[in-house]
């Protein structure tokens, strides 16, 4: 997979926390759901009114455990799903009135393969672009040249069978770019991918989004969304439980999480003189403290160099998204 | 969708099938001209000859139009029924269509253009094949052409909606297997209808299937049982509200969408 050299952009953007709105939305709304309800034969209620809004730029990690309506969000975005009641619009476009314009805004990657194995990749991405009104002539080289971008360039004539695990998600990526949609859903693209293979992902979905393409995706990686999303909203039992920053979804817990790396593997000596700061021990020269939202980290710093414990170094601690997931999905207040 | 662009999306839709045709054709060709040249050669060489004329033509040339229509009839059917159901059935990949702008008039035109390339498809190999046994010999090469293509139309409607109501693949064979064969079978292959007591004669203008023969019958031998404008006129009746089911339910998205 290609690299794509915004790693930097997107870490910066991440770590300085901005509002989304302010960071990626040039204010034109790429996406907006009201009241979104579904109501399955049989009766089972997946959404119960779901709203959210996203700007054009943004990129949105839509969370919730299994079953929480995820995917229907997605199967009536996409039109594969019929929704009981509420409205949708893309770029604009409302899905019920201008449903074409609206399906030419949106590119799909859905959770399972949904091509035909014995077609070859490159008939695949090309057909797609078929389906939106794309002549072969420009279809075949924009594909040839998507495809070489996501490193399956020597598979252009195979059959799709023969590809690997990883391969076929990244070839339907390449199927749902092929007529350049400006909003791009993906419902947990590196599930079951392996690690390096999920960080080649990661890059080419910040490329994508550095172009200007607004990303919608599911995960269950919350890693994942912490590392490339500017915004999250989490589902569960078919409503929003929290939509904003991730920072400003982190800051419910009100503590920040920092991990300490020590000069020495003094970590116990320096948990004591923390007591107050909720340590724990990582490793004998590493410990993780929490500091409240409002306060600073120096006096903590001071503290330890007071007693003659050197501070290697000190990072904010990641993977806290998941602290507040389990509290929001499990019903406990964040 | 500009008309340009319409067109773009029914060609892809056309073209992806007729690529899969071909790549396939053993499965999709050649059982048709195997089945025919057996028939051709029971009913031409063995049981032809003793039978002798019929109607005033040679038995194997009174049974060659129905012998075409047979093989166009099940593989014009089963041909749209296959792609549909293993499409939403096996690799789901009927959402690449459904999650585009293409409207649902021309996912239907499509995937019925496909069915009625293939069915002229096998027709004409089959007639190709009935030559050395019959002869050839056709009295109204328009007559023949329309019946080919309004009972490929037909024929492919009717395996399009079957497509997408089955639920197992047993769900798209039933039809071709205890429906259409039977119904071809008894729609007047091998006789007249005016040979059947009136009672019989009277049933067989209740299968649609006979007005298929009998007119495809006309434009090959210039003879038939019912007036061509009747036959023609059933299979474009057919054909209409076929058509009408068929887009209501990819509109609807009956047993495609959730």
């Amino acid at each position: 997979m290609a690299s794509s050299g915004t790693t930097a952009t997107s870490t910066t953007r991440l770590s300085g926390g901005a509002a989304w709105q302010e960071t990626r939305g040039n204010g034109e709304p790429a996406l907006v759901v009201r009241d979104l309800r579904k109501v399955y034969q049989g009766g089972t209620e997946a959404l119960k009114g779901v709203s959210f809004d996203m700007p054009a730029g943004d990129f949105l990690a839509l969370l919730g455990p299994n079953g929480a309506g995820k995917t229907t969000v997605i199967g009536i975005l996409t039109g594969l799903v019929h929704k009981s009641s509420g409205t949708v619009s893309v770029f604009g476009e409302d899905i019920d009135r201008h449903h074409q314009a609206a399906r030419r805004h949106i590119g799909v990657v859905p959770q399972e393969l949904n091509f035909n194995i014995f077609e070859r990749v490159i008939d695949i991405v090309v057909n797609q672009a078929g389906y939106y009104g794309i002549p072969r002539s420009v279809a075949l080289p924009r594909a040839e040249a998507l495809l070489e971008q996501l490193s399956l360039h020597d598979k252009l004539g195979d059959r799709s069978r023969n590809l690997s695990g990883g391969m076929k998600r990244r070839l339907m990526i390449a199927r749902a770019l092929i007529h350049q949609p400006r909003l791009l859903i993906l419902d947990e693209p590196t599930a079951g991918v392996d690690v390096e293979l999920r960080r080649g992902m990661w890059d080419f979905l910040r490329q994508l989004t550095a172009g200007g393409t607004t990303i919608l995706m599911t995960t269950h990686y919350l890693e994942e969304a912490e590392q490339l999303a500017n915004h999250v909203a989490i589902i569960n039992r078919g409503a929003i439980v929290a939509d904003g920053t991730v920072k400003g979804i982190l800051s419910r817990l009100h503590t920040e999480a920092v991990t300490v790396e020590l000069a020495e593997e003094k970590a116990e000596a320096a948990a004591t003189l923390l007591a107050a700061y909720r340590p724990r021990v990582v490793e004998p020269g590493i410990l993780d403290i929490e500091i409240d939202s409002k306060a600073t980290i120096g006096p903590a710093i001071a503290a330890l160099e007071a007693a003659g414990i050197g501070v290697k170094m000190v990072r904010s601690k990641s993977g806290r998204l998941e602290e507040v997931f389990m509290r929001l999905t499990s019903g406990e207040a964040a | 969708m500009t008309p340009f662009e319409t067109w773009i999306s029914f060609y892809t839709i056309v073209r992806k099938d007729i690529v899969r045709i071909v790549r396939i054709w053993p499965q999709t060709f050649l059982p048709a001209v195997v089945t025919s040249v057996l028939y051709f050669l029971i009913f031409g060489t063995v049981l032809g000859s003793r039978i002798g004329e019929f109607q005033g033509v040679d038995f194997v040339a009174f049974v060659v139009p129905g012998l075409i229509m047979l093989a166009v009839v099940t593989n014009a059917f089963s041909n749209v029924a296959f792609v549909m159901f293993s499409s939403k059935f096996f690799a789901r990949n009927i959402d690449e269509l459904l999650v585009s702008p293409t409207p649902p008039s021309i996912i239907v035109a499509g995937f019925v253009a496909s069915g009625i390339v293939r069915g002229i498809g096998v027709g004409v190999l089959v007639f190709l094949t009935s030559i050395p046994f019959a002869g050839l010999s056709i009295h109204s090469l328009p007559v023949v052409l329309v019946f080919l293509i309004l009972t490929s139309l037909a024929l492919s409607l009717g395996g399009l909606i079957n497509g997408i109501h089955a639920q197992s693949i047993d769900g798209i064979n039933i039809i071709p297997t205890f429906v259409l064969t039977p119904l071809v079978y008894l729609g007047g292959i091998f006789y007249s209808v005016e040979a059947l007591p009136s009672f019989w004669q009277g049933v067989t203008h209740a299968n649609p299937i006979f007005y298929i023969v009998d007119g495809f019958r006309y434009g090959f031998l210039g003879i038939s049982d019912t007036p061509l404008l009747l036959s023609g006129g059933v299979l474009l009746a057919v054909s209409a509200v076929l058509g009408l089911i068929a887009w209501y339910e990819i509109r609807s998205g009956l047993r495609l969408k959730q």
